[in-house]
């Protein structure tokens, strides 16, 4: 992890450095109710939470214009809270209801929001990476100059097809925005048990892909490389890497009792490293908010936890008849055909 | 406000758990994220976190307690200022929520009728009776489709191993990048995984890829890619998001190309909801129906033959024409027996079918055309007449595309059956590259000509 670099009066309004703590907690708070709710049997499955890694999101999200395109793997919680899905709607899919984003029949790890420009929510681990450089070659090919972030973890930076889309991007100049969220640790294996070279960013060089590594526990540090990464696709030079050093809290998914690791190592994450108690300092030392207005935000969040929790509990799960919904679209094939 | 902590199901399996240890005491401050206890569960030992700020006001399991079932209060929060007085007025935890009993399944799937009613099937013709028609190969068909939906639709690209400068590892894109361009003919390197996921991705972008696979052999390194990310994601997002994408190349064997070039999967794509899948025969079919697969709002395997491609058949000139999916096509009409295929298949069924005839054999024989949906209603209204059916494909024998029609047959059309369907498919062998061996393990028209025999017993 590298030394937090943000200077202590940093460059940023009270307003922005205020949202980017809001959202952050947002993100952590929902993440533990959710947690909270799987331990009472509402949330089943396959639940892999965010915390710890809040920076991430919300730095890029800062970064990004209306139109800009995300997708990610199985732990999109937070991506779709910070790009602007609605808490209630995701927490009502992780209850499996019928108000959930995709009506209770996707579960955490699928989600979606196409007026929100969320393309899931993918739980085969580096298939969202040629899928996220598809959706830049779309806007290549419409002639835009959306960006897309591509947000993958230090494991899928394994996955072979990961390497054949680095090329492709690079040989078609694809605005993408390949983003590695490196929290060290593959589900149990630690990065130096998995991984040959340390630097995952480097490995766009052999693609002629720029990349960086960015202090993923320091909201403004990662804002400010994506916007670096930003301006050089919307420039249309093509793709750029960042891989962004964070760490996970929890364990990989809420069966895994993260024996690969020591409770001091994440205790010390924690106590040193923490994203939002790092806005917090900010905040308070830089007199850009007091004591009593944190504590109203916190009291917000809460309140938008809980009722996001309320209506995922009340949200009635999907009517029977949507198990034969949705396999194939509607509009018949031959609509458009001249008869 | 007293808060009670309950016992939490810590895996997606989990009902009970002992309480292993715990890590604070009574009258603890605690915050969240703070470890408060260790829970054993049916896999391991796990810790579990403080969601609320509090202080412990009572300890309700003590620690080494086994078989505490889930969700059964096993601490009380007491908020700052509050006492453990209040403990007692704590409300009881609620019932664990069950859904079992409301998500009792349908009474019968739908697909699954039980009267052997006549279904009705569409078998109007193609094109109007006087459409002028014309000579055309199967690739130059799969070409004219290809590039009059291009002329249409702005978004529609295709991309691949060769199909640009090279004009097509078959031809089939012979003169389209000449036309369209290379921004909408693109050379992709040989990477099947990757670029399939690009199609994929570029059609929830708002654009219409066909991805062209060298053969579907290679499309194995891309199957996730059609499955997982094309077929399933109309569903998995709740109806939000589609893909509109055609994956198409050549199918099954071709001729002496050994074990990995020549698998025909029909019956794999054909099994998936979510997909399309067609297997065209002739040029008409091929042209109506990629026409078809391009315009379609869901993703479109189709399989396509080598050997096919240089066969000519009469094509409508029509400006627009296209063909419906799941509408097979009666290519021969008969009254003794039904043979039914699709593909190459269909080249050992119309010679049978002829061969028979002059023994007085008279064979109806069905081109399925599209495998998903799948006529069914044409097969069994033949059946109903002809009372006998023989199946043929390419593909290998077990959980085939003829397995499927004999069991829809027995359910629907039992009491019309006077002989078992007999499946006509590959041996259950890889493709053996020797002449003679290749010959054996494909299908042939003398197999079928047998079947047909044993099922007319004559």
């Amino acid at each position: 992890m590298p030394p937090r670099k943000s200077a202590a009066k940093p460059n940023v309004s009270a307003e922005d450095l205020t949202q980017y703590y809001r959202d952050m907690l947002l993100i952590r708070r929902f993440e533990e109710k959710a947690g909270q709710l799987y331990g009472m049997g509402l949330i089943g499955g396959f639940c892999h939470l965010y915390i710890g890694q809040e920076a991430v999101v919300v730095g890029l999200e800062a970064a990004a214009e209306e139109g800009d395109r995300r997708i990610t793997t199985y732990r999109d919680h937070g991506h779709m809270l910070a790009c602007g899905m609605d808490p209630k709607g995701v927490m009502a899919e992780l209850t499996g209801r019928e108000g959930g984003y995709s009506r209770g029949k996707g579960g955490s790890m699928h989600m979606f929001s196409t007026e929100r420009r969320f393309y899931g929510g993918h739980g085969i681990v580096g298939a969202n990476v040629p899928l996220g450089a598809g959706l830049a070659f779309a806007d290549k090919y419409l002639g835009n100059d959306r960006v897309t972030f591509t947000y993958f973890g230090d494991g899928a930076a394994n996955q072979g097809q990961v390497y054949e889309t680095f090329n492709m991007a690079a040989l078609w100049a694809l605005p993408v925005i390949f983003v590695i969220e490196n929290n060290q640790y593959a589900m149990g294996t630690a990065q130096k048990r998995s991984t040959s070279s340390p630097d995952i960013y480097h490995r766009g060089a052999a693609f002629g892909i720029p990349g960086e590594m960015v202090d993923g526990m320091d909201v403004l540090a990662v804002k400010a490389a994506g916007e670096k990464a930003v301006a050089h696709c919307r420039a249309g030079k093509g793709p750029y890497i960042l891989e962004i050093k964070t760490y996970r809290y929890r364990g990989h998914s809420m069966s895994d009792p993260a024996k690969y690791r020591t409770r001091e190592e994440v205790q010390k994450m924690r106590d040193e490293k923490d994203a939002i108690e790092h806005v917090r300092e900010l905040l308070l030392s830089g007199g850009l908010a007091t004591e009593d207005d944190l504590k109203a935000i916190d009291k917000e969040i809460k309140d938008i936890v809980n009722k996001s929790a309320e209506f995922a509990k009340e949200s009635p799960e999907p009517a029977l008849e949507e198990l034969w919904t949705d396999i194939i679209a509607d509009v018949a094939p031959q609509e458009e055909a001249t008869q | 406000m007293t808060t009670e902590i309950l016992m939490p199901a810590l895996s997606p399996t989990m009902e009970e758990g002992t309480l292993a240890k715990w890590l604070v005491k009574e009258g603890d401050s605690v915050k969240s994220g703070d470890i408060l206890a260790e829970i054993e569960t049916d896999k391991a030992v796990m810790e579990f976190e403080a969601v609320d700020e509090g202080v412990i006001g009572k300890i309700l399991v003590a620690e080494g307690t086994e078989g505490v079932k889930v969700n059964t209060p096993i601490a009380v929060l007491l908020e700052e200022g509050e006492n453990a007085d209040d403990v007692a007025s704590a409300a009881s935890a609620p019932a664990p929520q069950t859904t079992e009993d409301k998500a009792a399944a349908p009474k019968s799937a739908p697909a699954q009728a039980k009267t052997p009613a006549a279904p009705q099937s569409d078998t109007s013709p193609d094109w109007p009776e006087g459409t002028e028609l014309q000579k055309m190969t199967v690739r130059e068909a799969l070409n004219a489709a290809m590039a009059e939906e291009m002329r249409r639709d702005d978004t529609v690209f295709i991309m691949g191993e060769e199909v640009a400068e090279y004009q097509g590892a078959y031809k089939i894109t012979q003169g389209l990048l000449d036309e369209f361009g290379p921004k909408r003919v693109i050379d992709t390197p040989i990477t099947e995984h990757g670029f399939a996921g690009i199609g994929v991705g570029a059609s929830w972008g708002g654009l219409r890829p066909i991805v062209e696979f060298m053969t579907w052999n290679f499309a194995m390194q891309a199957i996730d890619h059609i499955i997982n990310s094309a077929a399933k994601t109309l569903y998995m997002s709740g109806g939000q998001m589609g893909s509109p994408i055609v994956f198409r190349g050549p199918n099954g064997a071709a001729a002496r190309v050994g074990a990995q070039h020549s698998q025909d999967y029909a019956a794999w794509y054909a099994q998936v909801p979510g997909l399309r899948v067609v297997q065209p025969y002739s040029a008409a079919c091929a042209k109506g129906l990629l026409k078809s697969a391009i315009r379609d709002p869901n993703p479109v395997v189709f399989l396509e033959n080598e050997i096919l491609y240089g066969r000519s058949f009469e094509v409508p000139k029509l400006d627009d024409f296209t063909i419906p999916f799941g509408k097979a096509k009666i290519w021969r009409e008969g009254s003794d027996v039904t043979i039914v295929s699709f593909g190459i298949g269909m080249t050992y069924s119309l010679e049978a079918a002829e061969k028979l005839a002059e023994d007085g054999i008279s064979a109806e024989v069905v081109d399925l055309r599209t495998l998903r949906p799948m006529d069914t209603d044409t097969v069994i209204r033949s059946v109903m007449k002809t009372n006998r059916c023989v199946t043929v494909e390419e593909g290998w024998p077990v959980a085939s595309i003829g397995n499927h029609i004999s069991a829809v047959l027995m359910q629907k059309a039992f009491d019309y059956l006077d002989a078992p369907v007999i499946n006509c498919t590959g041996k259950d062998v890889p493709m053996p590259y020797a002449a003679n061996l290749e010959k054996l393990a494909l299908t042939s028209t003398t197999e079928v000509i047998d079947a047909v025999r044993q099922v007319t017993y004559r």
